[in-house]
């Protein structure tokens, strides 16, 4: 039996309720959108750069509590990072997401975003809380054509 | 070797607390589902997702068995002992499709893939044949996808144009708009006979005899009616009736097309290859007889004897009992569901079978999928392939409880409890 506080902490519920920089940004400098095309979930990631440093981010569109509060905390998590430090962040969420967490000390810079950790043991959500990176890459790639979780 | 076919039906004669005042021991029902006697996370399961695929009775499960065990040949060909009783066990299941759906004779069953592929039979089949510019399908608003994709595709291609009757606010057909649409350039009209997301039952022999007066062929997707409601397609005066397996406690990869028989004969094939031809050679090629000239390649055979069983299985429970079964357990469901705070139940037609379709205000479905979930309560979240239907009420998706003849008050009871963790968890 999983405990579904595991899930849904405080933090996933708070930035559910609350999302950080649900907005627009007019003429991003990258920007794309992703859709899961199992819950029809929708989302549009906007970036602005200041070289390589990312200057803000938002999103727009709305899903479930665990897609909520990842694109809440994404926004978080890489205001002030630069490019690459973003990328390397998604590759630990994504390890996060998916394997579980691992045992070095927070070395990946994933901060707050060990509040996803209990996803891994629900397979079913995983595509939840990586659409919103996925959108991120595909926008830092200056992808600008949609890009699903598939 | 022979043996009795031993349907371990879950009905019996005695006067025991389990038997229902509609006369269906729904205990001893559910003691034929071996796969509902375990638990998920912790808690029984509650199977509430039967719309989507429902569970299978013993019966289906050992006829399956008994077939590869003893019976296994191919068809219709060779003389052998075990080909002989393959062929015989197939046929056998065509009759008990026949009698379930009330069809005139046995050669308009045709066995297929699932209603998917009977709904795209007629299609490229009947409607591409007979469509042209100008022409006119009629469906609804109500459809699933596979009611909606097929008839797109082949307008696409004949030039013909796709209509669409609106449903109300109550997710029912406006049956005065279907009739208004239908004109003499109507050559077919598709519906279901039952809603998948919304559980809406269609007043199906009003609207064939609307749209046969204007000249249309019709077209009825059964996939979700099968299960829960009489059907006789000779009362109900339609073409087509497209059912599948997996929903009616049979096996999946196994569904029936029914056709008028006039109508079937007059069709060109579907596919082509061996066993739907009579002869062949390099001049001339003389297709069989329907329904075999439907039916190209070997068949899913295992598959057409599991879902002969269950539809005999059906049979003996009564499809009016299972009906009237499942309308308490949907009163019930509705009743309970609705006075939960923060609950809008989607889809309230008059008539509707054992589905409640609902969502949490401000809770996503599929973060209620996943506390039923943890509570071993297994629903569908999502659009139910019907997106048009989720477009009509302006959201995205509903979370779906979808009943079958062995689920119970008492899990209904559960479901609410857990609906009540989620308000809770959100709150
Ligand atoms: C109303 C309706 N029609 C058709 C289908 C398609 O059935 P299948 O996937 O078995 O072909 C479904 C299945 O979800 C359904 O609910």
């Amino acid at each position: 039996m999983s405990d579904l506080g595991d899930l849904y902490q405080n933090m996933i519920l708070d930035h559910n309720k609350s999302p950080r920089n649900r907005r627009a940004i007019n003429d991003p400098d990258h920007c794309a959108e992703g859709y899961n095309a199992l819950c029809g979930d929708r989302v549009t990631v906007y970036i602005d750069v200041d070289g390589d440093v990312i200057k803000d981010v938002s999103f727009e569109g709305s899903g479930c509590a665990i897609s909520t509060a990842s694109a809440s905390l994404m926004t978080e998590t890489l205001k002030g990072k630069t490019l690459d430090e973003a990328k390397e962040i998604f590759q630990s969420f994504h390890h996060l997401i998916t394997e579980g967490p691992v045992e070095t000390n927070d070395a990946s810079g994933l901060g707050k975003l060990v509040v996803f950790s209990g996803v891994c043991r629900y397979p079913a959500r995983v595509k939840c809380a990586t659409l919103v990176w996925h959108t991120v890459n595909a926008a830092l790639d200056n992808n600008t054509k949609k890009i699903s979780t598939e | 070797m022979e043996h009795e076919q031993n349907i371990g039906i879950g009905l019996t004669h005695d006067e025991t607390s389990s038997i229902d005042h509609t006369g269906l021991d729904f205990a001893s029902v559910r003691a034929d589902f071996p796969i509902l006697q375990q638990q998920v996370n912790g808690h029984p399961l509650v199977y509430l997702d039967n719309a989507a695929t429902a569970q299978k009775p013993n019966c289906v499960i050992d006829a399956i068995q008994r077939h590869y065990e003893c019976d296994n040949a191919n068809i219709h060909r060779g003389v052998h002992a075990l080909s002989v009783r393959s062929t015989e066990r197939y046929e056998q299941a065509r009759l008990k499709l026949q009698q379930f759906l009330g069809a005139e004779r046995v050669e308009e069953l045709i066995f297929v893939r699932s209603a998917t592929e009977a709904i795209n039979l007629v299609a490229q089949t009947y409607a591409r044949n007979c469509l042209s510019t100008g022409d006119e399908v009629l469906i609804t608003e109500l459809e699933h996808h596979s009611n909606i994709v097929p008839w797109q595709l082949v307008c696409e291609q004949t030039g013909a144009k796709l209509r669409i009757a609106p449903i109300n606010d109550a997710g029912e057909v406006i049956y005065d708009e279907f009739v208004n649409i239908l004109s003499a350039k109507t050559k077919i009209a598709s519906f279901s006979h039952v809603s998948n997301a919304l559980g809406t039952i269609n007043p199906v022999r009003e609207m064939t005899t609307a749209a046969h007066e204007a000249g249309a062929v019709v077209m009825i997707d059964g996939a979700q009616a099968a299960p829960h409601i009489p059907i006789d397609v000779q009362e109900i005066g339609c073409d087509f009736y497209a059912i599948t397996g997996h929903k009616m406690f049979g096996p999946t990869g196994i569904g029936v097309l029914y056709g008028r028989y006039d109508l079937l004969n007059a069709l060109p094939p579907y596919q082509t290859g061996g066993d739907m031809i009579l002869s062949v050679s390099f001049d001339k090629t003389v297709y069989n007889e329907v329904p075999y000239k439907f039916e190209a390649g070997t068949p899913n055979i295992s598959g057409a004897i599991g879902l002969g069983m269950a539809a005999d299985y059906l049979m003996k429970l009564g499809m009016d009992r299972v009906l009237a079964y499942e309308n308490e357990l949907l009163s019930y469901a509705t009743s309970t569901l609705s006075n939960i705070p923060n609950i809008r139940i989607i889809g309230t037609a008059a008539h509707k079978a054992a589905v409640v379709s609902f969502i949490v205000e401000g809770v996503h479905a599929h973060d209620v999928g996943t506390i039923l979930d943890n509570a071993g309560i297994a629903v569908r979240t999502g659009h139910h392939c019907a997106q048009p239907v989720m477009a009509h009420f302006g959201i995205e998706a509903t979370a779906r409880a979808s009943m079958a003849a062995y689920n119970t008050m008492k899990e209904i009871d559960s479901l609410a409890e857990a609906i009540r963790e989620v308000v809770e968890v959100f709150g």
